[in-house]
């Protein structure tokens, strides 16, 4: 008896084992079914998803004009104060003076992608863009003011 | 400089019946996460295990405290990140019920499969960490080709990998991309072509069997009595499904079981998990062709506020049932909040059932428990 359940144990064991082994195998002579990201040398072919959150932008089109009205609503929506808006006030052709930004500072470390604030953002003036690679050897250069130098706001946008 | 003699002596610190204190973690390779565990063994014997808590404490409760009823919700994926989904799922449900928001019936099926998305997921990642536990190291690449699926999934829809923060009150932050149900479609087809190469690399090995068959037995007694929810519970023959006991979002129109075993050891609960995905699938399958149209978000007010009184919300997640409470005074944040997570009863039990086993088999116990380790700390 205790035979016969040591040599069933052994065949069970050896065959439960090749089993397993004919999967490996099977993998190691169709060496096109396996999916290997080969980052970071397929950096040129990469292509990440649209929506990916890597990081806040502020579009600018081509007269260096973007659509924040610096209402700070993204501010309030921000969890850990990663957004900071100075304002200005700008003086319109017609003498009249107007709100406008000066800096949008933007805290890349503290910045937890949650996207509440691009929610929150009642003129689509910020949108999460697909970077990712961070890494960079000074923390300081991880604020950002994400309105260009020079730039204004688009006409009609209140 | 000591002589070989010294050496020996030196070494002989055991305690009066010959007790041995062996520090598993905080850098034990096998450990998930941070998990401290201090084991006094006897030989070989484990005579008790007592983790060691608080190496990842953020205290996430009296953050959450500090932040809005919209901003919550980001932070309670960092506590079981696995399960993020349904952890912000349980966030909102808890603001829609106090306010009384109508969640449209399309963020309520996409919540829904999403959910079911995550759980596979989970257990996924699950079945590759625990074979690489118990020393088996190519599971993990199989479990995480299909995991690789879903995360993509996530990433089209959701615009991240880990912590969605998809799920707001009300609905959903944005619609679900236009492959969507393409890629669920494809994915559900890789799946059940796939699930079964797991079988024969870990079900059917008879080390791996010989490893948990019988190992950190847990009775139906001990896992009500300890506070055991999710698979753990229910491999020990528990029904604690809160899916079927409290349905919500759409997991009402949905057929699928429970699973339940009775053997309540370590396979039981790999088992558990293994028939877990098949029945989320099951779910998926369902739903992915009734996605109904209309609006992703309800109306809501731009200022949340939730009425004076008190609140509960409890989910399945992929390790148990998570419970989320708010005591709230009128105000825009929550007066106290207090999360209910599944990984600190189950571990709790930890040295319950793996005391008297052999330290080779503490692997085996723990690894099927399923810690996540940010969960039990908070």
């Amino acid at each position: 008896m205790f035979l016969k359940d040591y040599i069933s144990d052994v065949v069970n064991g050896v065959s439960s084992l090749l089993k397993g082994m004919r999967k490996t195998g099977y993998y190691f002579t169709h060496s096109k079914e396996i999916i290997t990201e080969q980052y970071p040398d397929n950096r040129a072919t990469l292509k990440l998803a649209d929506r990916f959150k890597g990081e806040v932008v502020m579009p600018h089109d081509e007269n260096n004009e973007h659509t924040c009205t610096g209402c700070t609503a993204c501010e309030l929506a921000c969890p850990n104060g990663t957004i900071k808006i100075i304002t200005k006030f700008d003086i319109t052709p017609e003498g009249k003076k107007k709100k406008a930004i000066d800096a949008f500072i933007y805290r890349l470390e503290m910045c937890t992608l949650c996207n509440l604030c691009v929610a929150a953002c009642p003129s689509d003036a910020i949108k999460m863009a697909p970077n990712f690679e961070h890494s960079v050897f000074d923390r300081s250069k991880l604020t950002k003011i994400l309105n260009k130098p020079g730039s204004k706001i688009k006409e009609g946008i209140e | 400089m000591y002589t070989e003699t010294e050496i020996i002596k030196d070494n002989t610190d055991l305690g009066p019946d010959g007790e041995l204190v062996v520090n598993m973690g905080p850098q034990h390779p096998a450990t998930h996460g941070v998990l401290h565990l201090v084991v006094t063994l006897n030989g070989e014997t484990i005579k008790k295990i007592e983790p060691h808590l608080g190496y990842i404490h953020r205290s996430i409760e009296k953050m959450c405290e500090s932040l809005t009823y919209r901003q919550f919700i980001y932070v309670t994926s960092r506590m079981d990140y696995l399960s993020s989904h349904i952890n912000n799922t349980a966030c909102a449900l808890l603001v829609e019920k106090g306010m009384q928001i109508e969640v449209p019936e399309r963020a309520k099926v996409v919540r829904t499969i999403l959910n079911e998305l995550t759980r596979i997921a989970s257990h996924e990642l699950w079945i590759g960490a625990m074979a690489m536990d118990l020393g088996a190291f190519t599971p993990f690449f199989y479990a995480f080709r299909e995991r690789e699926m879903i995360t993509d999934i996530m990433e089209d829809t959701c615009g991240a990998r880990l912590t969605m923060n998809y799920i707001v009150p009300g609905g959903l932050m944005y619609d679900i991309h236009p492959d969507f149900q393409t890629k669920v479609k494809a994915f559900v087809k890789q799946f059940k072509e796939k699930v079964t190469e797991y079988e024969d690399l870990v079900t059917g090995n008879v080390i791996f069997q010989s490893r948990t068959k019988g190992v950190g037995v847990l009775t139906a007694e001990d896992a009500i009595s300890y506070g055991c929810t999710g698979p753990v519970a229910r491999a020990s023959g528990v029904r604690c499904d809160i899916r079927k006991i409290d349905p919500y979002d759409a997991y009402d129109r949905v057929e699928f079981d429970e699973v339940i075993e009775t053997a309540g050891d370590s396979f039981a609960r790999y088992m558990v998990r293994v028939k877990e995905m098949n029945q989320s699938i099951r779910i998926i399958e369902q739903l992915i062709d009734q996605i109904p149209e209309g609006d992703f978000v309800g109306k809501t007010k731009n200022v949340l506020k939730l009425a004076k009184g008190e609140f509960y919300q409890r989910v399945e997640t992929a390790r148990g049932e998570l419970g989320v409470y708010i005591v709230s005074e009128g105000a825009t944040t929550p007066h106290r909040i207090k999360f209910r997570s599944p990984g600190f009863s189950n571990l709790s039990v930890l040295d319950h059932i793996a005391k008297g086993s052999k330290i080779g088999d503490l692997m085996a116990t723990m690894g099927t428990l399923d810690l996540v380790i940010p969960d039990i700390d908070r």
